[in-house]
């Protein structure tokens, strides 16, 4: 039975590299996928290449091409990856400019191109902002970026087409994986059931490090070995869907149903209905049993054919956050950090600050889950020898953002003994709101680069 | 007992939706889960942090339990005010509940 392995090399767009070299190298591998994109990094993108047009891919692409190139050349490892983010054909560019100065020859290098409605966004002011419910056009004049999350059908043309490099912008990330697997398995789209094999596959391939071990560490509780040395994982799957999660021999890190769980689960939602735009996987008939050290055997999940409205992830300018920080040590550390902070809030609001939303937190106490929690893991009077204040606000201009993280520094001259160690910020946000489109809207097209 | 005695677990975020997963370590402890570990019960331990509804969803073929937290993110990593935007550390919070 013919069994495919695909390796994944970042589970991020500032994932280590290190890992995935090891793969090319021992890995056996006939593909390897690089997903780089978090929600908002295309938004960001976009803003580098309003700066200059041959920017707006991944900033590690030339970085990580340096490495990759040759091995994918030497081994025949075909590379999946959606490190264009806004400017997939400029970065297949780059990477065809990097081989010729290598003297690489013979390799294709593909731009899946169509996830980028940003220019046809006026038709859709009429559709509803998923996360509130309002029509798109309350953020007209803020959207920055959009676009489609694409399912595998331009990463499967370009493979049809001989691509040894495949770059796309937005696809959802298990399409990295799903579309080699359709390709060379020829499962169509009507076939769920594989589908859905195939899209847990990349559920459990795409976030790289995090099924081996490499966010699983609990000292005294869940151990893993050697995890300076992390290696990263590969998915065996056969022609019939059945899939193997396993990593290179000699590397650091765990395969174990454990660790296979967590990341199976891992923001799914309902784990009956995982909705991307290739189908819906159903994990809920999903086992998992020990094939031996380091491999685990997955069977069991189930699909149902693909959604008909596809999901565009639109970046818009949000507010500006000022922010400031400063430590308090001493028996006395949390009173005086009390005190720093009501100094700061009463400030604000006798300078008139314009702030929209305000948060004053304890580092060391109750930043991470409020008061509740943290009270009842600490008790009432938290016995701690240090206590870091954070002071963040929202603003709708950089001006008054300064104000906050200023008044927070100030803090040294203007606010209880013995502070320390201040830093301040100030960001302007660009959020993301999601809308639905027909999927008939959105032509995924494909260009070529030849060495 | 604190679930961390017999269960682990991992968050991950989708906008101003936190999803945490809770998973026993033995398989014969999911029952425990089960009882113990309730929507309701969540919530309420995550009543600084969920301003939204709690959703649990069940898996007892991995022995797992997988919670969807609404409006827990503080409008979600890209504009949280939060340090910890994603949220990523709820699910040791949640390890730390008494069942």
């Amino acid at each position: 039975m013919k069994t495919i392995r695909i390796g994944s090399g970042a589970g991020y767009g500032g994932d280590r590299l290190e890992p995935a070299l090891v793969l090319m190298e021992k890995g056996n591998l006939d593909y390897i996928i690089f997903e780089c994109l978090a929600e908002r990094t295309i938004a960001i993108a976009q803003a580098a290449k309003l700066k200059d047009p041959k920017k707006g891919y991944n900033e590690l692409l030339e970085y990580r091409m340096d490495r990759v190139l040759p091995l994918c050349a030497e081994k025949g490892i075909k590379v999946i990856t959606n490190m264009g983010a806004a400017n997939p054909e400029s970065a297949v560019r780059v990477i065809k400019e990097m081989a010729e100065e290598k003297g690489i020859k013979g390799l294709k290098i593909a731009a899946v191109l169509g996830d980028d409605i940003f220019g046809s966004i006026d038709q859709y002011l009429d559709n509803e902002i998923l996360e509130f419910k309002s029509p798109l056009k309350v953020l007209k004049d803020k959207i920055v970026s959009a676009n489609v999350y694409l399912g595998s059908e331009g990463i499967i043309e370009a493979l049809e087409n001989g691509a040894d490099i495949v770059v796309t912008g937005r696809v959802a990330d298990p399409a990295l994986t799903l579309a080699p697997l359709m390709y060379e398995f020829g499962w169509p789209y009507e076939d769920a059931d594989h589908i859905g094999k195939g899209i847990m596959a990349g559920h459990l391939l795409e976030c790289a490090g995090q099924v081996t071990g490499g966010y699983y560490a609990d000292p005294g509780f869940k151990e893993v070995p050697d995890p300076w040395n992390l290696g990263f994982p590969i998915a065996e799957v056969s022609e019939t869907g059945e899939v193997v999660i396993t990593k290179v021999e000699g590397t650091g890190g765990l395969v174990t149903t454990s660790t296979c769980t967590e990341q199976l689960i891992y923001e799914i939602h309902d784990p009956s209905a995982y909705i991307t735009p290739d189908g819906i996987a159903d994990y809920t008939g999903v086992v998992m049993e020990s094939a031996g050290k380091d491999r685990v055997y997955i069977t069991g999940a189930t699909g149902k054919i693909k959604p008909e409205t596809l999901k565009v992830s639109i970046g818009y300018k949000d507010s500006f956050i000022g922010e400031g920080e400063i430590s308090y040590g001493g028996s006395n550390a949390f009173e005086k950090a009390k005190l720093a902070g009501e100094i700061v809030s009463k400030r604000l609001k006798a300078t008139a600050c314009k702030i929209t939303e305000f948060k004053v937190d304890y580092i060391g106490v109750n930043s991470l889950y409020g008061d509740y929690i943290s009270s009842a893991l600490l008790g009432e009077k938290p016995q701690v020898s240090e206590v870091r204040l954070h002071v963040a606000g929202r603003t709708d201009s950089r001006e008054e953002a300064v104000k906050i993280a200023n008044e927070v520094e100030a803090l040294y001259t203007n606010g209880p003994t013995g502070g320390g160690g201040a830093t301040k910020s100030v960001k302007e946000v660009v959020a993301v709101a999601s809308i639905f489109v027909p999927r008939e809207a959105v032509k995924v097209s494909v260009v070529y680069e030849e060495v | 007992m604190k679930l961390k005695e017999i269960a682990h677990s991992r968050t991950g975020d989708k906008g101003n939706i936190s999803n945490i997963s809770l998973i026993a370590y033995d398989k014969a402890d999911y029952e425990k889960l089960l009882a113990g570990a309730t929507a309701e019960r969540v919530k309420s331990w995550f009543k600084d942090i969920v301003q939204g509804e709690v959703v649990r969803y069940e898996l007892p073929n991995l022995g797992a339990l997988n919670f969807v937290m609404y409006d827990a993110l503080g409008g979600g990593v890209t504009r949280s005010l939060s340090l910890d935007k994603h949220g990523k550390s709820l699910s040791a919070a949640l390890l730390e509940m008494e069942i």
